[in-house]
């Protein structure tokens, strides 16, 4: 407030981002970083879900919309018929890790596999190449976003009502290590430390997306910004048209060294080169081509 | 002098009466709210598929199937194994409490015991997922003790307070005279204790087990963290578990309002409220015949 008015509100642009409860850390911690080099900007930052991020941009209550996930063609329709032309940079990767007991004999997984065994089509741990146990399922409560992005892109159908719905990533990692059956899936900074280390009693297993090629574990962060681990989700900056001024500077801003820098001390990933080109049409800028993914 | 007394009067009089009657217009409040909102669901849901289909999945990925029957049948599961557990235990502890127990050892373990039902419900969760539920699988074989037996057991150690204070004061109130005339026909400390001390304060010992239960039905923290929240319906105590209290706690948080999923929690809140004004108006009735005899 005291600074608001000594400059005169005049002076400051007011922007607000709303969305993803998963980034709203990650935003914070960019918008706080990009108003401290600059302080004629105010940045507010408040979660409530990726939903409710993108009603807000469809009522133009908020600049930028964070999601998880991408809008839905109703909603899209829905911001069309508000005037409202919503587009996406992608500002991080999110990756999501598969860990089973520490003392299981999974080595690694294909995507499919993954989606026969949530789905409950594979119950025995011996059809995909383990020991003679019935598989165990550990995920997420029906109102997380990882539960939505699991179902919607690996499952492609419902869940087993076997699934055991845990209250938290750190419950699924609880429950997988003492249970020698167990699988789940968790964020991988969650289970992998800043060292590379894996979290002690589970094991992770590679994943691939079909049979003939090689299984990555998502602990090295090349196998993730080049696009080899499979699990992987964008997160998004949703705005009412190309940005532009303040706007534009602030998003830049979440894109360069030091705004990827601090994605990744919020234990998310870089952009991988994959999304680049979106990135440069909606801010019509150029990525350094000194600048590799990793 | 009097007149100012006789105001004070009145005055405390109106602060306590609308005190009571506010407590029973929030009640009659609550209930209208969870009816009028849970009602609203059955234009999209028949009676027949919510009470009788054990299919509960609101946010799938196909068509929302809204049944509460094996809702219904975990709650009934979790807490009539509390019972079982709870109930010779409480009542047990309360006969040697007020019985046996010399007045030092009471009065440090009846204020101990209490002190049982000063420990968050969270913490008991937690003690559930690391403690109990692995013991669980290690002693019965199974693959994991996320399962209706883990939170039968905790909510048993959650009950027991409850239990234990409301029986012993009952077991306590059995005239000396009772007593005095069994051992006058020469029964020992056991024959009195078992036939006529329990007897006589049975309808007490009978509201402090029905107390107890309603303290059980309504938990909601521990049986989500403890007992896995699978939707399927329960075949034993040893498979996991979703109750009505973990159904509503989970699912509500990020539900669109005015869906009908939105609407099915409320009318799952309004069944679960039917179920505790029940269990509460059993209690009170004993309990009044209680005070009658005593």
């Amino acid at each position: 407030m005291s600074l608001w008015s000594c400059g005169g509100p005049s002076d400051v642009t007011n922007m607000l981002i709303k969305g993803s409860d998963t980034e709203v850390n990650l935003a914070l911690s960019l918008a706080e970083t990009y108003m401290a080099n600059d302080p004629k900007i105010s940045i507010a930052v408040t979660g409530g879900g990726s939903g409710a991020g993108i009603a807000a941009l469809i009522n133009g209550k908020t600049e930028i919309a964070n999601s998880s996930r991408e809008m839905k063609d109703e909603e899209i329709t829905l911001a069309k018929e508000r005037g409202v032309n919503p587009l996406a940079i992608i500002f991080a990767v999110d990756a999501l890790a598969i860990a089973v007991n520490g003392n299981s004999k999974i080595e690694e997984l294909t995507t499919a596999q993954l989606g026969a065994i949530y789905r409950g089509d594979v119950k025995n741990w011996k059809e995909v190449g383990g020991a003679d146990m019935n598989i165990s399922l550990y995920g997420r409560q029906s109102s997380s976003g990882t539960y939505v992005y699991f179902r919607d892109n690996i499952l492609k159908s419902d869940y087993a009502t076997s699934l055991k719905q845990m209250n938290g990533t750190a419950q699924i990692v609880e429950g997988l290590k003492a249970d020698p059956a167990g699988i789940g899936y968790v964020g991988v900074g969650y289970v992998v430390q800043e060292d590379g280390s894996i979290t002690e009693g589970v094991k992770l297993v590679k994943v691939k997306l079909d049979a003939n090629q090689t299984a990555y574990l998502p602990d090295k962060m090349e196998n993730i910004t080049s696009g080899n681990y499979p699990i992987v989700r964008p997160l998004f900056q949703y705005t009412n048209g190309k940005p532009t001024g303040e706007l534009r500077n602030f998003m830049l801003y979440c894109l360069s060294d030091e705004g990827q820098k601090i994605v990744q001390g919020a234990g998310f990933y870089p952009v991988s080169k994959q999304y680049w080109a979106q990135n440069e049409n909606v801010l019509n800028f150029t990525y350094a081509s000194s600048k590799t993914s990793n | 002098m009097q007149a100012a007394r006789r105001v004070t009067d009145k005055a405390v009089r109106i602060v306590f009466f609308t005190a009571a009657a506010l407590a029973v217009l929030i009640l009659i409040g609550i209930f209208g709210m969870l009816l009028v909102n849970g009602i609203r669901m059955f234009a999209e849901v028949s009676v027949s598929e919510f009470f009788f289909s054990n299919k509960w999945n609101p946010s799938a990925y196909g068509k929302s199937t809204y049944g509460i029957l094996s809702l219904i049948v975990s709650t009934f599961l979790v807490t009539i194994g509390a019972m079982i557990i709870a109930i010779p235990l409480g009542v047990g502890t309360a006969a040697y409490l007020s019985e046996v127990a010399d007045s030092r050892l009471r009065k440090f373990l009846k204020p101990t015991i209490e002190l049982l039902a000063a420990i968050p419900s969270v913490a008991v969760g937690f003690i559930g997922i690391v403690l109990v539920g692995p013991f669980l699988a290690r002693v019965f074989n199974l693959d994991n003790g996320l399962t209706a037996l883990n939170g039968a057991i905790l909510l048993a150690i959650m009950s027991l307070p409850t239990i234990i204070t409301v029986a012993e004061d009952a077991i306590r109130s059995v005239p000396n005279s009772f007593k005095e005339g069994s051992y006058a026909l020469g029964s020992n400390k056991w024959t009195t204790l078992v036939r006529v001390v329990l007897p006589a304060s049975m309808s007490g010992i009978i509201a402090a087990i029905v107390l107890g239960m309603g303290r059980a039905i309504g938990e909601t923290m521990t049986v989500l963290m403890a007992t896995g929240n699978a939707t399927e319906m329960p075949d034993s105590f040893f498979d996991p578990v979703r109750t009505m209290t973990a159904t509503i706690a989970i699912e509500l948080g990020e539900v669109p309002y005015g869906t009908t999923h939105y609407y099915s929690l409320f009318a799952v809140g309004a069944v679960l409220f039917l179920i505790s004004l029940g269990v509460n108006l059993i209690a009170e009735n004993l309990a009044a015949r209680f005070r009658y005899k005593a």
